[in-house]
């Protein structure tokens, strides 16, 4: 059984506010990944390999098909899923990683990356003990952990972030750019993490643009132009 | 804990509709919130968000529809078949109501403490020392120095005043708590501390709450669902990240693409 699948997924975007211009970018979106396999999307720029992470997440709603994520014995179809169940499949199941971190007032590093470990029931003690370990490997000194990161620089943050996100263990997970703009060590470290994953059992589908790291993690090429629309 | 597909709503709106004379209120308002989701309620000035948060907690009968609450022995109430009196009760107890202003959630003439101990009186407390504690306890958790316990409400700033009124609401452990625009009229830095105070403390209560706001980075930090209200209707709901970062109707779009980037 796959972990993710996806069935003739299409998205267009129309925007209102430019006369009701439709921006069709992706049609027949189909591919599946299974346990342990990482799937690595390439394409050109804008060719829609971020907007199929935000589709599988729910951050993006569909047009049309079926996005099919197993959690534990059930398969959630994210296409057509209320609120709550993608919330529910996001707690247990589905990961994303962005470069990007949302940086919330005046919580400490250490708990932004604790975070989702506590909302998974994680007692805290335990959450904050793997949130150091993690911080430790991604290279974060221990006297910024107690400080909210919005002052942080821009790697520090990207790294914090993906400490976050990479630190619960969710079967299906979600990478966009993880390793962009981060120096050697930490690029393995990422690198690391992702084949530890791999092993553990998870579906990983990954936007990667360094050549080395897609070598080091992924199984199989996903060329997203072919999902491109006839513009 | 994870929402159980065969868990049962918390609070269930069917149709809901205000008329005030020939003039809309809000209408068909229908959703179900289940116990720890925190749902936003969008829209510019005269939407009729305000209109639907006292209607939901029923300080306005509706024209039409229906309000059902799972209360806490199990059973689903009417809340419109509910006496005047069991109403008024749930207010006090097991819902909390934050006004944007916090003169009209607080007594301004009552201290602090007294302001807290209220509502743990009005479900039954009576020990003065053990009322006190809890008062003290939670004035610590919203961040009041716990020596400004005997004072006034009108010698606290409005932040602490705002706090004060949370801590009021909370000390009786509702299940579902309404906010109306909580951090309106706040500095920038003090708001951003009641956020992380309300989101803090929403998680760890496990708290539904509906939250009316007209700052869509409020609704992003403190809700997982949002509802975006225009004329008096919901012209679009969903997940919050969803609905920001994919909106559809042109009034969400043109909404989500008037943030200020800072």
């Amino acid at each position: 059984m796959h972990a993710l699948e996806l069935k003739s997924v299409a998205k267009t975007f129309v925007m209102h506010l430019q006369g009701g211009l439709q921006l069709p970018v992706l049609r027949d979106v189909s591919f599946a990944a299974d346990p342990g396999q990482c799937l690595a999307l390439t394409g050109p720029s804008g060719a829609g390999k971020s907007s199929i992470l935000k589709l599988i997440y729910g951050n993006y709603r569909s047009d049309e098909g079926h996005i099919l994520v197993r959690d534990g014995e059930q398969v959630v179809d994210v296409a057509g899923a209320q609120p709550r169940q993608i919330l529910a499949l996001r707690q247990r199941a589905l990961g994303y990683v962005t470069q990007f971190l949302r940086a919330v007032p005046r919580v400490s590093a250490l708990d932004i990356v604790a975070e989702p470990l506590l909302t998974k029931s994680v007692p805290r003690e335990d959450a904050k003990k793997q949130a150091a370990a993690i911080l430790r490997r991604f290279n974060i000194p221990e006297r910024l952990w107690s400080l909210p990161p919005a002052t942080f620089s821009g790697g520090e943050q990207q790294r914090i972030n993906l400490a976050r996100g990479l630190l619960p263990e969710h079967p299906v997970l979600l990478l966009d750019e993880p390793t962009a703009s981060l120096d050697a060590d930490n690029r393995a470290v990422v690198v690391d993490i992702v084949r530890e994953r791999k092993r553990r059992g998870a579906a990983i589908v990954a936007i990667v643009h360094d050549d080395e790291v897609r070598e080091a993690i992924a199984d199989i090429a996903v060329d997203v132009t072919q999902f491109a629309t006839a513009a | 804990m994870s929402p159980a597909e065969n868990e049962k709503p918390l609070l269930v709106a069917e149709g809901l509709g205000k008329w005030y004379g020939r003039r809309l209120g809000c209408r068909d308002v229908s959703f179900e919130l289940y116990e720890s989701e925190v749902m936003a309620v969008v829209g510019e000035s005269g939407s009729g968000k305000t209109t639907l948060l006292q209607l939901l907690s029923a300080q306005l009968e509706p024209s039409a529809g229906k309000i059902l609450y799972r209360m806490r022995d199990g059973a689903v109430a009417d809340l419109w078949s509910l006496g005047e009196a069991e109403r008024r009760f749930l207010l006090r107890t097991d819902w909390g109501y934050v006004h944007q202003d916090p003169q009209l959630g607080l007594r301004m003439g009552v201290s602090a403490g007294g302001n807290i101990g209220e509502r743990l009186m009005a479900v039954g407390a009576r020990n003065y020392g053990a009322i006190r504690g809890i008062a003290a306890d939670w004035l610590g958790r919203v961040e009041i120095p716990q020596d400004r316990i005997d004072d006034m409400p009108r010698t606290y700033s409005g932040g602490m005043r705002q706090r004060l009124q949370i801590a009021r609401n909370l000390v009786t452990a509702p299940r579902l708590i309404f906010m109306d625009e909580p951090t309106g009229g706040l500095d920038v830095s003090v708001q951003a501390r009641l956020l992380d105070l309300l989101r803090r403390i929403v998680a760890e209560m496990r708290l539904a709450a509906i939250v009316v706001t007209h700052d869509l980075a409020v609704a992003r930090l403190l809700s997982n669902r949002i509802m975006v209200m225009k004329a008096g209707e919901v012209i679009e709901q969903g997940l919050t990240d969803q609905v920001l970062d994919d909106p559809h109707q042109p009034y969400t779009q043109l909404l989500v693409s008037s943030i200020l980037p800072v």
